[in-house]
Formats: C-alpha cells, structure tokens, sequence
C-alpha cells in the first residue's frame, strides 16, 4: 500500500492513538495489581494480629 | 435483579470471568477492523488515504461522548438513589472518556492539516470537543482534588450534569452554525452518506473501540472498588493505632463498600 504526500499525517495518527490505548490499558493493569496488593497487605496485617 | 448485579461485591464477582472474554473479543474486533481498515478499504475518491484517519477519528469521537453520557446517568444515580457504584461507575469512566476525546482531537487535527490546510479552527464541533475534554479534565481533577469519595460523588456529580448541556452542542454544532467540519454523514435524515466499502469497516471499528471502551470501564470500576476498599481498610487500621487497640481481624466493613472485598 502507498500511503502517498500524506503518509506522516496518516501513520502519526495511528501512532498516536496506540500509543494512548497502550497507555489506557498499561496504567488500568498496573493501577488494578497496585490496590490488590495494598488490600493483600492490609488483610495480612489483620490477620496476623488475630 | 439490576440492584443486585449492580451491588459492588456481585459487580466483581460476574466481571471476573467475563473480563479476560471481553478483553479477547475487543482483540479480535480491533484486530478484524484494522485488518479491514489498512487492506479492503478503498482510498475516497477526493480525499485519497487520508480517509484511513477516520476510522480511528470517528470511533474515538463517538467514545468520548458515549462515557460522558454515561457518567451523566450515573450522575442521576449518585444524586436520586445514591448507589455505591453509580460514583464508582462515574469515576472510572472520566481518564478513559478523556482520553478517547484527546484522541479524536488529534486524530482529527492530522486530519484537517491535508484537507483543510490547517491543524486547528475555533469551528463549533472543534470547539465543542474541545470543551468536553476540559471538562473531563475538570472532573478527574475535582475527584483528585475531595479526599473523601462520597463527598466527592455529590459534587462531580452536579458538575457532569452541568456539562452535559454541551452532549446535544457537539452533536447539532454542523447544523446550528456554518461549520469547517462535515455535517452528519452515518446519522442523518434519508441515511448514511457513506458507500457501503466504507462504511461497514467504519461501523466495525465503531464496535471494537466500543467494546474495548466498555471493557477497560469495567476493569477500571472493578480497581475503584478495591481503592475505595483499601481506604476504608486504612482510615480503620490508623483509628486502631491512635486507639491503641489491637482488633481480633481488620474485617469486611460494613460500609456500602463492604460486600466488594467478598468477590475477590
């Protein structure tokens, strides 16, 4: 496929929006694992005073 | 039955199985669009291959609307009936409407700079996102800004239905004022202006963007969950220590929170 004059336009595009997608995604999955870790800890230190 | 699937500990657990299916389908939708979208699409007619821009513009427009509809209704739902996971839902969806709105803002600026001549206009769609993302913005900033997350959802929830006057703006702006920006070419009176080889492709990637949207919502509720569980957990643990009390276990709270840690 020949993208043409416009080829950066087009391509810069696509980048950008993958590189927020990728970011969404990243952040969501990072964000999720830091909060289940913190509540882990939190129940362990309960648990261990029990 | 919706009030108790919408209940917080039920909510995590029916999306625990459905999330790594609907993060798999959202793949493979996206994966079936781009495929459509690089190979079988035809270049338009006036516009060459620049035309590709439009389906990665046209579904992000069209998410950062959808969520902030929907963290309108869950505006009404914080206010009128005060569910826990009417906030949670309305927290969640502000970075990803935002950021599908930052998006459509620059796809749509690479856009206008062959065809238009220009990155940017004050045209009234252009100005109207432009809005909505401020606006987004403004909400993930106030949610920041209120430690207390109840206290938060009242407020946020005023400003989103303020902002929502700006829903019915963005989509009339083509028709209201003379604008840069194309009028309605899918929605429209008599049908859609678009040939079908375009179409069908730009309505796929409508549903991948979609169901990816939807998707990374409910991972994000379900992380809002479990932060506002870790609060609770916290604000108990550090009550305890200036007490000088040491409690059998730091248990499930019963706070409308409390049956959200059990789906775990």
């Amino acid at each position: 496929m020949i993208l043409g004059t416009h080829a950066g336009y087009i391509l810069g595009a696509y980048a950008f929006t993958a590189l927020v997608i990728g970011g969404l995604i990243l952040h969501a999955v990072r964000d999720h694992r830091a909060q289940k870790r913190a509540l882990a800890g939190l129940q362990d230190a309960g648990g261990e005073r029990a | 039955m919706w009030t108790r699937f919408a209940h917080p500990g039920h909510f995590l657990r029916w999306t625990q199985p459905a999330m790594p299916w609907l993060a798999g389908l959202s793949g493979l939708l996206l994966a079936v669009g781009l495929y459509l979208t690089w190979f079988m699409v035809p270049p338009d007619y006036q516009q060459g291959e620049t035309v590709r821009i439009m389906y990665i513009h046209v579904p992000a427009a069209w998410l950062g609307v959808f969520f902030y509809g929907g963290m309108a209704l869950s505006a009404l739902g914080t206010l009128v009936w005060r569910h826990p996971l009417a906030d949670v839902a309305q927290r969640a969806a502000a970075p990803i409407g935002a950021a599908f709105t930052l998006i459509c803002l620059v796809t749509g600026s690479l856009w206008g700079k062959p065809m238009w001549g220009t990155y940017w206009v004050w045209d009234a769609r252009l100005t109207s996102m432009l809005v909505l993302f401020l606006i987004y913005c403004g909400i993930i900033a106030l949610w920041r800004t209120i430690e207390d997350p109840n206290r938060a959802a009242r407020a946020i929830a005023i400003l989103t239905l303020v902002g929502a006057v700006n829903l019915p703006i963005i989509k009339f702006s083509v028709n209201w004022w003379s604008t840069l920006h194309q009028p309605a070419s899918i929605m429209r009176m008599g049908g859609s202006a678009i040939d079908p080889s375009m179409l069908y492709p730009l309505l796929e990637m409508i549903l991948a963007f979609t169901l990816l949207g939807v998707t990374l919502h409910l991972y994000a509720m379900r992380t809002e969950i479990l932060r506002r569980r870790v609060r609770t957990l916290t604000i108990r643990e550090a009550e305890r220590l200036d007490a000088g009390i040491t409690p059998a276990r730091v248990s499930v709270a019963p706070s409308p929170m409390g049956g959200a840690v059990q789906g775990l």
